[in-house]
């Protein structure tokens, strides 16, 4: 049993989703969509054998079957007007832009919770690649407060990203708070224009009581990372997570560091890309384990256990 | 009618010398005496801008809007700027400041990013803020690079671009072909500001260099108490600028007095050209980064100076001070593979 799946937004995002969805053992492709003629995505797409179409969200409705799910890789002001009509018509989306019309899912932290509500929202680049750490944390102690910074190659953040760069900010601190777990999040993005490109990296700070067991926090963050690069291979830890003892300017706190890299999967994209790529995988990794759960099987990526914190 | 406007960052660059501990007292004793000796604008924030109190670049001591509320309570003439760097600090907390009094909006991007700061810059001028762009590292790109982006800042509503030389590492004619070059680009249109550092002993000569080319603000801290080896300090600035006949409006022996009296007693280290300081001038690395360094070489064992080389290297930009730590551990993996 397969869900079958439209991409609608042919740009490097939609193309590098396409090209992991057409690995997929649970998802099928149905179609990739846009509103240009002469776009480089859809002629791609007829390439690989995909049906593509200029026309819009409009052609795709009007399709016999319609997919299960869309992939929406558009923007925000397009999820926003087209997120209505895919929920009337059946469809589940699932959102890669910023406009977080539905919950925010992280798939090792919240995905089972979320599993049936019709439009599911992929957060940011670098709340997909910090999130999991902090709820890792969160999960052994409680975690007052985490912060997060995201360095990415300048040649990989888009025109929508740099016109709305406060849309990342605030997200990603929301979904530190309502997803990862801690009691207040912050968020940091920084572009460096280094040539040649620098690969994606995160810093993940929490903070911690003062007398927090130090090695069940760094067992749980070594098995997240683990879960992550089961859907995204290039995700790994720089280095042991860094344990700091208690300060006064911490209000008391001790705090842990967690040094991560995201590498992409060159599948489009090229590896220094890892924010691009870390939500494609993330956003093909909730298509899995929707179909796998459909399924009532365990399949690829389609984890059986529980998560709950 | 003055030539030039001094722009002074003591109790903003000089939050990072301060380990961003600045006490409201200090803010008041340093704005009061800014204002008496006429320096017409005074920046107050958290180091790294709006927003930057955090682990990443240090808590406040105190919330930064309460403090740029006592300035702009302090102040009689000068008006409060504040600095904001997109990727950190946001609209929102730019409204904060502006709700307290800050009239003068200061937007920062590294200096091939300018367009991350179009939303700032827009949300500024709605709030009738005035607006300066901040073009932090200009060293890494040449003139008339520099001066696109200085283009973008402008069409994007700043109404003053600087060419800030973050790591001081700018030498006497490359400050002055960047400033030659905005001043062609966007001189009709909007101001052109420098931001000196003196890692390599050059804040001031390049200060003066850039306004005999056209630029029409000049930032300074008092005692030069500033990331890296400090700053432009303000009082020498004045005074070497009064010497060259540069009209600033401000008095001499009151800025003088201001850091003499107001900001030296409370230091606790002078800024100085140390070796790591040297090696940010030489190596092109982020002011800021020093104290960071500093730090990481302490918790890790290694040299201040191979890490900031090693930053330097990887071209790491203002912001990533993270960075800083991940390159000390490499470091410290390298010495015990080798022992």
């Amino acid at each position: 049993m397969s869900l079958t799946a439209a991409i609608v937004g042919p740009g490097n995002i939609g193309t590098d989703l396409l090209v992991k969805l057409l690995r997929s053992e649970h998802l099928q492709v149905h179609s990739m969509v846009g509103v240009d003629p002469g776009s480089e995505g859809l002629a791609r797409a007829r390439e690989m054998g995909v049906p593509a179409s200029a026309e819009g969200v409009d052609w795709l409705l009007a399709q016999d079957p319609l997919p299960d799910l869309v992939f929406e890789a558009t923007s925000a002001r397009a999820h926003l007007a087209n997120a209505p009509r895919y929920e009337a018509a059946g469809i589940k989306a699932l959102d890669l832009t910023p406009a977080a019309v539905g919950p925010l899912v992280c798939p090792p932290v919240n995905l089972d919770d979320l599993a049936d509500v019709p439009n599911l929202n992929m957060i940011t680049c670098g709340g997909q690649a910090t999130i999991p750490i902090v709820h890792a944390v969160s999960s052994v102690v409680p975690v007052p407060y985490a912060e997060i910074v995201a360095s990415i190659a300048s040649r990989s953040a888009g025109p929508g990203t740099r016109a709305n760069i406060d849309e990342f900010t605030q997200t990603t601190a929301r979904a530190i708070e309502q997803v990862g777990g801690a009691g207040r999040g912050k968020a940091i993005i920084i572009l460096n224009p280094v040539d040649p490109p620098m690969i994606m990296r995160d810093t993940v700070y929490c903070a911690l009581p003062a007398d927090a067991d130090t090695e069940a926090i760094a067992a749980s963050v070594h098995a997240m990372v683990e879960r992550v690069a089961t859907y995204v291979p290039g995700y790994t830890l720089r280095a042991e997570p860094q344990f700091d003892g208690p300060r006064d300017i911490w209000n008391g706190h001790a705090r842990v560091a967690v040094f991560l890299e995201v590498k992409g999967n060159g599948d489009y994209l090229p590896p220094w890309a890892g924010n691009l790529d870390i939500m494609t995988a993330t956003a093909a990794q909730v298509g899995e384990r929707l179909a796998a759960g459909r399924d009532g099987g365990d399949g690829t990526g389609g984890r059986g256990e529980r998560d709950t914190a | 009618m003055n030539d030039v406007r001094i722009t002074d960052s003591t109790l903003r660059d000089g939050s990072h010398a301060m380990a961003h501990r600045f006490t409201e007292e200090q803010v008041r004793g340093v704005v009061y005496a800014l204002d008496s000796a006429g320096v017409e604008v005074i920046e107050v924030t958290h180091g790294d801008g709006l927003g930057g109190s955090s682990f990443n670049y240090g808590f406040s001591l105190e919330d930064e809007i309460k403090l740029v509320s006592a300035a702009v309570d302090e102040a009689t003439r000068a008006r409060i700027a504040v600095l904001l760097l997109p990727g950190l600090g946001t609209v929102e907390d730019l409204r904060k400041a502006h709700g307290v009094g800050a009239s003068v909006a200061r937007i920062a991007t590294h200096c091939t990013e300018a367009d991350v700061s179009l939303q700032h810059f827009a949300a500024a001028r709605d709030l009738g803020m005035e607006t300066v762009g901040f073009l932090m590292l200009s060293h890494r790109v040449g003139p008339a690079e520099l001066a696109r982006q200085a283009r973008i800042m402008v069409d994007g509503g700043a109404q003053c671009v600087y060419v800030v030389d973050s790591a001081g590492a700018l030498v006497l004619g490359d400050a002055q072909a960047r400033v030659s070059a905005l001043v062609q680009e966007i001189g009709h249109q909007a101001e052109v500001g420098f931001h000196g550092h003196q890692n390599l002993s050059l804040g001031v000569a390049n200060s003066v260099l850039a306004a005999q080319n056209g630029a029409r603000q000049i930032d300074g801290a008092l005692c030069a108490l500033g990331a890296g080896a400090g700053n432009a300090p303000t009082e020498v600035v004045a005074a070497t600028f009064d010497r060259l006949g540069i009209r600033t409006g401000v008095d001499i022996q009151g800025v003088m007095a201001a850091a003499e009296d107001v900001v030296k007693p409370f230091l606790h280290r002078l800024p100085f050209a140390d070796r790591g300081a040297i090696t940010q001038g030489y190596a092109g690395v982020y002011s800021s980064f020093l104290l960071h360094a500093e730090r990481a070489a302490e918790r890790y064992e290694v040299p201040v100076h191979e890490i900031l080389q090693k930053v330097g290297e990887a071209g790491y930009v203002g912001g990533q001070e993270d960075m800083i730590i991940d390159v000390a551990l490499q470091l410290a993996a390298e010495r015990d593979r080798a022992s």
